[in-house]
């Protein structure tokens, strides 16, 4: 089976004046249609940084080597002009903030149409329809007034919905989810990995999770990668790492997760 | 959001009070005395004790202050300004009138400059940042911020004018007269607009909605202007509005400089005549222009951001 994006032997440096800052270290990893690859790490591990390389969001400060084969192509390769054809269309991202990624002077109507605007040549009519039909999909209540509000009228979690629906509208090829759930409070969060678990059952779209948080990758990924300081230190399903872990870092989120686990459990014991 | 534009307005009222206030008191502490300065210039042949309490009672200068500034705020209030003493057949307010047309002039054709050139010039910058035209345009900015607008005026006079002989050197009157005050007007401004500009961008670009906008694929052009430009200009209304007055106080070094028969000319001459109405009703002008510009780019800032704007308010 091809995978539907190959990365290998990735790295990324930061050039800023005279010094040189390896942020990915030789990264290799594949992700296979149908599946969900889950990346895990804490803050500044070089997650963010991976996926955005490959997608040429870097400005010329950050040199990449290395190959990031989609479906055979190597994206680091392309030309801007069709990467960013690519992008918003055949690999998509939802990112991290919801409430500072929507332009604060625009209606959330329009910048959902501009997207459009950017990869299909329907019209406004065309456009005003699909728009009403992702924040039904979404459940986002009364979607014509959403439609006409500013970002700052609705929650973080409505504009995450919305950025969802936005990801899976044009049916891409690769879902790339940047800590999805990590600014968003608990019971969005759950409403969020829910919207993620359909998308992936009904579309079998292939999709990168990346998270810090082990409970929401459990819940979501086939497979996992552990990073850490800019390097994968492990790799496997999920159980395979919480019983096999090689690495030091590892091996203390697992602990952290379990002891937070136990006590959940004497809690929720104790109360029946 | 009437009720925030009404108790913007009621706001100002008091500003204004203080800046008639203080404009006034400072006329008055001028040492030398009005009845004499306007005997002099009546070319009245012998200044006696009685001729300067006879005008002195004519002007009205003989009653205490605080009558005097009530009386002169509510003619004020009335559009009456006083009358020139320097030639008594003319009113302030007809004088002010009769200069002001040349300086709006002037003032609007800088304000024309300052917007065509500093935001095309602030935008390459920001998106060629440190390229060949970023680094020739910020030295061009460092040059003209440290060089006084009188300076530059006879700078290009010199060349322009007299070396190249392509526009005339002084007066009003045509189009080719209005170029080279206008531009030295503009210059100290354009330099600060280009930097504001370049700078509002830069920042933008760090923010999250960009790298969406990227994510989503948008073409450069629709980021670049539709979003990036926008939301930087949007913080900019409030300085250009602001720059408006200032613009039109700041022709008063050029106007001189240039010959240009306008307020500036108008108010220089009258401080050597020492004619006080005159330059008490400039700078109330003047103080009243500020107030009036900020109140109005304020609500303007206010109207135009939807974050401050309340809905179906
Ligand atoms: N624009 C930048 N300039 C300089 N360094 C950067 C920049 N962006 C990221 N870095 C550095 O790169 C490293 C990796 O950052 P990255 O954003 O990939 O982390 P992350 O794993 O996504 O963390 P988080 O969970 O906080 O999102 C960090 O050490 C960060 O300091
Ligand atoms: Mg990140």
């Amino acid at each position: 089976m091809t995978p539907v994006l190959e990365a290998s032997h990735l790295s990324v440096t930061l050039t800023v004046g005279k010094k040189r800052k390896q942020l990915v270290k030789d990264s290799s990893f594949a992700v296979y249609p149908g599946e969900c690859l889950g990346i895990l790490g804490e803050s500044g591990s070089g997650k963010s940084m991976t996926v955005k390389s490959m997608l040429g969001l870097l400005d010329q400060h950050f040199s990449i080597t290395g190959k990031a084969l989609f479906y055979g192509k190597d994206l680091l390769q392309e030309k801007r002009e069709t990467l960013r054809a690519m992008r918003g269309k055949d690999i998509t991202m939802v990112l991290q903030n919801p409430m500072t990624c929507f332009d604060p002077l625009y209606r959330i109507g329009n910048q959902m149409a501009e997207t459009f605007a950017a990869h299909t040549n329907w019209s406004p009519q065309k456009i005003q329809e699909e728009s009403l039909v992702i924040l039904e999909r979404m459940q986002i209540q009364n979607p014509k007034e959403a439609l006409q509000k500013y970002p700052h009228q609705l929650s973080g979690g409505m504009l995450q919905r919305i950025m969802i629906g936005l990801a899976v509208a044009l049916k891409p090829k690769l879902l790339i989810a940047d800590e999805p759930t990590t600014a968003i409070d608990a019971i969005t969060q759950k409403e969020i990995l829910d919207a993620f678990l359909e998308i992936k059952q009904e579309h079998q779209t292939a999709m990168i999770f990346i998270t810090h948080d082990l409970g929401a990758i459990a819940k979501v990924a086939d497979r996992l990668l552990v990073m850490n300081q800019g390097e994968i230190v492990d790799e496997g399903t999920y159980s395979h790492i919480l019983h096999h872990a090689q690495d030091r870092y590892t091996k203390l989120l697992i602990e952290k997760r379990q002891a937070v686990m136990g006590r959940y459990q004497q809690v929720l014991g104790g109360m029946i | 959001m009437k009720q925030y534009v009404f108790k913007r307005i009621l706001s100002t009222i008091p500003l204004l009070l203080i800046i008639s206030f203080v404009c006034f008191v400072f006329i008055n502490l001028i040492p030398s005395n009005p009845a004499e300065v306007a005997l002099r210039v009546r070319q009245v042949p012998i200044i006696t004790e009685e001729a300067i309490a006879e005008v002195e009672a004519e002007l009205g200068l003989n009653r205490p202050f605080l009558v005097r500034y009530v009386s002169w705020l509510f003619d004020c209030l009335k559009g009456d300004f006083g009358i020139s003493y320097v030639n008594p057949s003319r009113t302030v307010a007809g004088e002010l009138a009769r200069c002001l047309p040349a300086t709006l002039q002037l003032a609007g054709a800088s304000l024309v400059l300052v917007i065509l050139l500093s935001i095309p010039i602030g935008f390459l910058c920001a998106v060629y940042k440190d390229g060949i035209f970023d680094k020739v345009m910020r030295a061009l900015v460092f040059i003209t911020t440290a060089m006084p607008p009188y300076w530059v005026g006879l700078l290009l006079m010199w060349f322009i004018s007299i070396k190249l002989d392509l526009l005339p050197t002084s007066g009003g009157g045509s189009f080719a007269h209005l170029i080279l005050p206008a531009f030295t007007v503009s210059l100290s401004y354009i330099s600060t607009y280009i930097r504001l500009i370049r700078n509002n961008m830069l920042e933008n670009m760090k923010q999250d909605y960009v790298l969406y906008a990227n994510v989503r694929g948008l073409p450069q052009k629709v980021i670049l202007i539709k979003h990036i430009l926008k939301n930087s200009m949007h913080t900019c209304i409030v300085a250009i509005g602001m720059s408006i007055p200032q613009l039109i106080s700041g022709t008063i070094v050029v106007e001189n400089v240039f010959a240009w028969p306008g307020l500036g000319t108008l108010c220089i001459s009258s401080i050597f005549n020492r004619d006080y109405p005159i330059i008490q009703a400039y700078v109330l002008l003047i103080g009243v222009l500020f107030v009036v510009f900020n109140l109005l780019f304020d609500i303007l800032q206010t109207v135009s951001d939807p974050r401050l704007r309340k809905e179906g308010a």
